[in-house]
């Protein structure tokens, strides 16, 4: 049983992490790719994003972790109008946020360890404080054999648990992650599932865009579910009453 | 494989290293850099003979003697040295000879002429103290004191053109510098532009993980930079070895007096590298900013 109360919808943006108020985005001068979205995601909860492919959960993503900007509405996010944060401050709200990319979106030329590393150089962060840590998440991820493998030599699973890795080693706010567990085997899913419930244990908001309805039901989180860039439902899937 | 050790992993660069434009980047900017540098040679050299030739003319002064009624030209130019040696700001005075003032105008009349028929003038070449030297009213109002139909030429026609030849050298030297380290500038910007679409996804990547705007555009300075720099010093140490062949090869004037190359002329090409890694960091730093600046 969850948490969240599905009437809660308009929780008020002060106590939210990430609040959206009849938000709409299109791509250059497209059609609306989300449309009039109002949600709100209070510290600590943990959503799933679910809607069939092209329905819109990667671009809901993008609008979150800053890579786009609404067409419409207003967008809330660690208590700031997003739309009036100074491009000199952006850079602070994006290491909050830990994003796991449908495409991964390694880098080629470093290794596995460099990769995971990045968002702590990012930081400004001395290489002997972390250097434990990114080893010791690595491992925890199954690549402790991998650590110097360049992305280009790892398997598709491998890659996966590479990319999420890099997304929580800074320990962000939010946990944003994008169908992270399209490659990996039944057993790696729940092992990743049980990663980000212990992340958000720890106090990360947590958001998966995912197709994965077993992964979804097992969990027993909420679901905002899209439709054509509408959010059509937010509540556990299949939720009682 | 389990030799990976966390505690001797050194960061890796964020940039890849290389990139297969790289080498040709470095072979125009050399190129560049080599052309600023011959440039700067020939404009020291250029100047350093102009200066040659206007001291040489500076220094003397020539005065054309025709006889006047019965007097022989011999005697009239023996007048005219005796009149200006001793004046104040003069040196050492001769009256060239018949055959030399015959040989000077013998080009122009042919083999054929027959000289002593013409009442060729004489010339008396004057010295004049290069700390003083006398003005050329000076010399005319002495030789004028001794009843002589004389001209004086203190070569100032010359002088002047040597000079404003010397100064458009400058100015086209210059000239064609500003043009250089505008094109190396503009070679940089290219290549700055080029290589932040080859590697769009790496910026992407470090601009989502919260890296600063400034903080990746120094990546791509420092890099341009420090090729620049190489590139420069490919470029001046090429430029230089050129100068010395020319040096060499004119001997131990060098190639006097049309291009007297110094050695130390070679030390203007020192501070190519610099200004080479200057220009493009300032031109790869102004197009990443510009260029990521639009990346959202
Ligand atoms: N960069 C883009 N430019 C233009 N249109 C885009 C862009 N990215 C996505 N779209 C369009 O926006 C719509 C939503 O795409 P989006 O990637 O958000 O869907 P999705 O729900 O993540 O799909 P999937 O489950 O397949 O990943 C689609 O119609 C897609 O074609
Ligand atoms: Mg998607």
């Amino acid at each position: 049983m969850s948490r969240q109360p599905h009437d809660e919808q308009a929780l008020d943006a002060d106590d939210a992490i990430l609040a959206f108020d009849d938000v709409s985005m299109r791509y250059g001068r497209g059609p609306e790719t989300l449309k009039d979205l109002t949600f709100s995601l209070e510290p600590g909860s943990f959503h799933f994003l679910t809607g069939a492919s092209g329905a819109g959960k990667s671009s809901l993503l993008k609008l979150i972790y800053l890579a786009a900007k609404p067409s419409k509405g207003l967008m809330h996010l660690f208590g700031q109008d997003v739309s009036t944060v100074p491009p000199k401050q952006q850079p602070m709200l994006r290491r909050r946020i830990g994003v796991v990319f449908q495409e991964f979106r390694l880098l080629d030329h470093m290794s596995a360890f460099d990769n995971v590393a990045l968002p702590l150089r990012i930081a400004g962060r001395k290489p002997d404080s972390y250097r434990q840590d990114v080893a010791e998440l690595l491992a925890w991820v199954g690549l402790r054999s991998r650590m110097h493998a360049m992305p280009a030599t790892l398997a598709g699973g491998e890659k996966q648990r590479l990319a999420i890795a890099r997304a929580v080693v800074n320990r962000p706010d939010i946990l944003l992650a994008d169908e992270p567990t399209g490659n990996v085997d039944h057993e790696m899913g729940l092992r990743i599932l049980r990663l980000f419930v212990e992340l958000n244990r720890l106090g990360t908001t947590v958001l998966i865009a995912t197709h994965d309805q077993d992964l979804v039901a097992r969990s027993g989180k909420p679901v905002l579910h899209l439709e054509d860039g509408r959010l059509t439902q937010l509540g556990p899937i299949g939720g009682a009453s | 494989m389990s030799d990976f050790d966390p505690g001797r992993w050194k960061p890796a660069p964020f940039l890849p290293e290389t990139d297969a434009r790289d080498g040709s980047l470095i072979f125009v900017v050399a190129t560049l850099c080599f052309l600023a540098c011959l440039t700067a040679l020939t404009v020291l050299a250029t100047d350093r003979a102009a200066r040659g030739w206007s001291d040489q003319l500076t220094g003397q002064a020539t005065v054309i003697v025709r006889a006047k009624g019965s007097e022989t030209p011999d005697s009239a130019a023996a007048r005219a040295a005796e009149a200006l040696s001793g004046l104040p700001g003069v040196g050492e005075v001769r009256a060239l000879e018949k055959e030399k003032a015959e040989a000077l105008i013998a080009p122009w009349l042919g083999d054929t002429a027959d000289l002593d028929d013409l009442p060729v003038p004489r010339l008396v070449a004057v010295d004049l103290d290069p700390k003083a030297p006398a003005t050329p009213q000076s010399l005319d109002k002495a030789l004028k004191a001794q009843g002589l139909d004389a001209v004086v030429d203190d070569h100032s026609i010359w002088l002047k053109d040597i000079q404003r030849a010397a100064g458009i050298a400058r100015w086209i030297g210059v000239g064609v510098f500003v043009l250089i380290a505008a094109a190396a500038g503009a070679v940089v910007a290219f290549a700055t532009r080029a290589g932040l679409t080859a590697r769009h996804e790496v910026v992407e990547v470090l601009h989502l993980a919260g890296a600063e705007d400034t903080f990746i555009a120094r990546l791509f300075q420092m890099r341009f930079a420090r090729m620049a720099a190489l590139a420069g010093l490919f470029g001046a140490g090429g430029a230089a070895i050129m100068g010395a062949i020319l040096r060499l090869m004119g001997g131990g004037q060098g190639l006097t007096p049309v291009l007297p190359i110094v050695w130390t002329d070679l030390l203007a090409v020192l501070p190519c590298p610099v200004a080479a890694g200057l220009v493009a960091a300032v031109a790869a730093r102004l197009t990443a900013q510009s260029l990521i600046a639009k990346m959202t």
